[in-house]
C-alpha cells in the first residue's frame, strides 16, 4: 500500500461519520474528567483538535513529529498544559488523546482489511500523539514546580529592619545551598539599603544545618563583614551547636546569641543605643 | 602612559574614589602614590572608596590589604567603603577576606569610623 | 570544552599580551555574561574569575589568548571562556591548585579562587607546551 493510500484511509476511516464520531469523543472525554471542565470548553478544544489532525492526514502526514503534525502537536501543548496548570492527573491528560482510539473501535466491526490496517496506523499515531501530551504534560507540571519553588523562596527569606541601623533574616524551615544563598543576597543587599552596620540572623525556626550551609552562613558574615557591617547569628538550637561541633566546623570570632533578644541588645549597644529601663527600682 | 587615579585631601585624610575598571599598573601606581602622599601630607587616614567598582579581583585585594598595611606603618588608618554585596560574596568565594583592612557600608560612615578611631572611642 | 558553543554565532577572541588586555578580557566577558543573563554576584563571580585567569595567562604563560562566547548544554544557557597560552605548562597541577601556592609573587588564589567562582573549570597542560583552562558558568 503506497503511503499517500495509507493517509487517505486514515482520513476515510476518520471522516466516516465526522459529527458523531466527534461527539462521541467529547462525551467519552467530559465523562472521564468528572466535570470538572465544562463540555463546551472540552469540545471547543477536541473540535480544533479534531480538524488539525484530519488536516494533517490529508496532507498526508501519518507520523506524530512530521511538519504536517505541526498545528496538532500545538494544540495539544496548549491542551496538556491547561491539564497541568488545572490540577488534572497524567491519565486524564492523555485519555483526551487516546480516547478517540476507544471510539474508533466499531468502525472494526464488518471493516475491509484496508480499514483495519488503517486503523493500527491511526492508532499507532494516536499513541504518539498521547506520548507527546504527556511528555508537555510533564516538563509543564516541572515548570510549575520551579517557579513555585523560587515563589517560595522569595516569600521564605523576609529581611525585617529590627531598629534603625539594625536588620534581620529569621530563617524559618529547612536550608539548602539554594535558598541560603539567596537569603546571603537579599542580607547583603538590605545592609545597602537601609545603611545598616548590625545584621542578624536569626535560625531559631531551623530544624538542622549541615556543613554547607553553615559555610554558607558563614560566608555571608565575612561578606557583611567586608562590606563593614557586623552580624550576629542567634537562635542556635542545642542539636544544631552539636552538629556544627561534631562537623567541626570552625565559628572563629562570629558571635552567636541564644536569643534574638539577646542578639538585638547586643546590636543595639554596638549602635551607640542606651538601653534603660524605667522603674527599675522593683526589679 | 596608565591613568592615575586622584588623590584628594580632606583635613588629614586623604580620599580615593576608584571610578573606573583599573588595569594592574594604574592599581600599582595608586598604591605608589598613596604611600607617598600619606607621608608627606601627614595623612591620618585613608578612605578608599569602591562604591563604583563592579571587580575586584586577587590584585585589587591585594592593592587593598598592602595599602592598609602600609598606611599602619606610616601611622595612619586606611578604611575602604562601600563594597557592593556581590563583590563581597566573590572575595569571599575566591577566599580573600582582607584581614586588617577596616571596612565601612559608605562614605559617611568610613569617615566616621576614622572620627571615633581618632578620639580613641571606638572599642573595636 | 565541557559543552557546545551556542550555535548562532562565533566565540570572540582576544590576545592577552599587555596588562590592559586584562581589562579588555573582563570587558568582553562581561557583556556575555549580562547578555546570558546571569545573576548579577554570578555575573561579577564569573568577570573575577575571568580576571584571575587573563592575569595568570599573561604573567605564567608569557601571554595568549581568550576566546569567549555564549554555549549551550541540555537546554541551558551558559557562558564560557577559554584562556589559552603556549607558556611553560604547569609541573604540578595538584600543587598549582593549592590555595596560597604561587610560583609568581602573587597571592596563589588564581587558579583555585578562579575554580570555586564557576560551575565548571577544566585545566588542560603540559609542560613546555602550554596551558589552557576553561571556565563555564550556566544561567540559573
Amino acid at each position: 500500500m503506497a503511503k499517500q493510500g495509507t493517509g487517505s484511509g486514515l482520513v476515510g476511516l476518520l471522516s466516516a461519520d465526522e459529527g458523531s464520531l466527534a461527539d462521541q469523543w467529547i462525551d467519552s472525554v467530559v465523562g472521564s474528567l468528572k466535570g470538572r471542565i465544562s463540555k463546551a470548553e472540552v469540545g471547543r478544544e477536541l473540535h480544533e483538535l479534531y480538524g488539525a489532525l484530519v488536516e494533517a492526514l490529508r496532507a498526508g502526514g501519518t507520523d506524530a513529529q512530521s511538519q504536517e503534525m505541526s498545528e496538532t502537536r500545538a494544540l495539544l501543548t496548549e491542551l496538556s498544559r491547561n491539564r497541568a496548570r488545572q490540577g488534572f492527573t497524567p491519565t486524564e491528560t492523555a485519555i483526551s488523546v487516546l480516547a478517540l482510539k476507544r471510539v474508533l473501535e466499531p468502525a472494526l466491526n464488518g471493516g475491509s482489511a484496508a480499514d483495519v490496517a488503517a486503523y493500527l496506523e491511526l492508532g499507532r499515531l494516536l499513541d504518539d500523539l498521547a506520548l507527546f501530551t504527556l511528555e508537555t504534560y510533564a516538563r509543564a507540571r516541572e515548570e510549575i514546580i520551579s517557579a513555585q519553588a523560587v515563589q517560595l523562596m522569595e516569600l521564605s527569606t523576609p529581611v525585617v529592619k529590627l531598629w534603625d541601623g539594625v536588620v534581620a533574616v529569621p530563617l524559618v524551615g529547612t536550608l539548602d545551598s539554594a535558598r541560603t544563598q539567596v537569603v546571603m543576597e537579599k542580607l547583603l543587599q538590605a545592609l545597602v539599603e537601609t545603611g545598616s552596620e548590625q545584621a542578624i540572623i536569626d535560625i531559631t525556626g531551623v530544624p538542622a544545618v549541615d556543613t554547607q550551609v553553615a559555610q554558607h552562613l558563614l560566608k555571608t558574615i565575612v561578606a557583611a563583614r567586608l562590606m563593614g557591617a557586623d552580624c550576629t547569628v542567634s537562635g542556635i538550637r542545642p542539636q544544631i551547636a552539636q552538629t556544627i561541633v561534631a562537623l567541626g566546623i570552625e565559628f572563629g570570632d562570629i558571635v552567636t546569641k541564644a536569643t534574638l533578644a539577646d542578639a538585638l541588645k547586643l546590636a543595639l549597644t554596638r549602635s551607640g543605643v542606651d538601653l534603660v529601663t524605667r522603674g527599675g527600682d522593683q526589679r | 602612559m596608565s591613568e592615575r587615579v586622584p588623590v584628594l585631601r580632606i583635613g588629614d585624610i586623604l580620599l580615593v574614589s576608584i571610578q573606573v575598571d583599573l588595569e594592574d599598573q594604574a592599581v600599582l601606581n595608586l598604591q605608589e602614590d598613596l604611600a607617598d602622599q600619606i607621608v608627606t601630607r601627614a595623612a591620618r587616614g585613608v578612605v578608599i572608596d569602591i562604591t563604583a567598582v563592579e571587580i575586584v579581583d586577587s590584585f585589587v585585594g591585594r592593592m587593598l590589604a598592602t595599602i592598609a598595611s602600609i598606611s599602619r606603618l606610616l601611622d595612619a588608618e586606611t578604611v575602604v567603603v562601600g563594597m557592593r554585596p556581590a563583590v563581597a560574596i566573590t572575595l569571599v568565594e575566591l577566599g580573600l577576606s582582607l584581614g586588617g583592612v577596616r571596612t565601612a557600608l559608605d562614605l559617611e560612615k568610613g569617615l566616621a569610623l576614622l572620627r571615633r578611631s581618632a578620639s580613641g572611642a571606638d572599642p573595636r | 570544552m565541557t559543552a557546545a558553543w551556542a550555535a548562532d554565532e562565533e566565540p570572540q577572541t582576544q590576545n592577552i599580551a599587555h596588562n590592559d588586555d586584562v581589562v579588555r578580557a573582563r570587558q568582553q566577558v562581561r557583556t556575555l555574561a549580562q547578555r546570558c543573563r546571569l545573576s548579577l554576584v554570578d555575573q561579577t563571580k564569573f568577570i573575577t574569575a575571568a580576571s584571575e585567569l587573563a592575569r595568570n595567562t599573561l604573567v605564567y604563560g608569557g601571554g595568549g589568548e581568550l576566546r569567549s562566547g555564549l554555549v549551550e548544554r541540555e537546554g541551558r544557557r551558559g557562558v564560557a571562556a577559554v584562556f589559552e597560552d603556549s607558556g611553560p605548562g604547569i609541573p604540578d597541577i595538584d600543587l598549582a591548585m593549592t590555595d596560597g601556592w604561587t610560583s609568581g609573587g602573587g597571592l596563589g588564589l588564581g587558579l583555585s579562587g578562579a575554580r570555586r567562582l564557576v560551575d565548571d573549570f577544566v585545566l588542560d597542560t603540559e609542560v613546555g607546551r602550554g596551558t589552557t583552562v576553561t571556565i563555564v558558568k550556566w544561567a540559573r
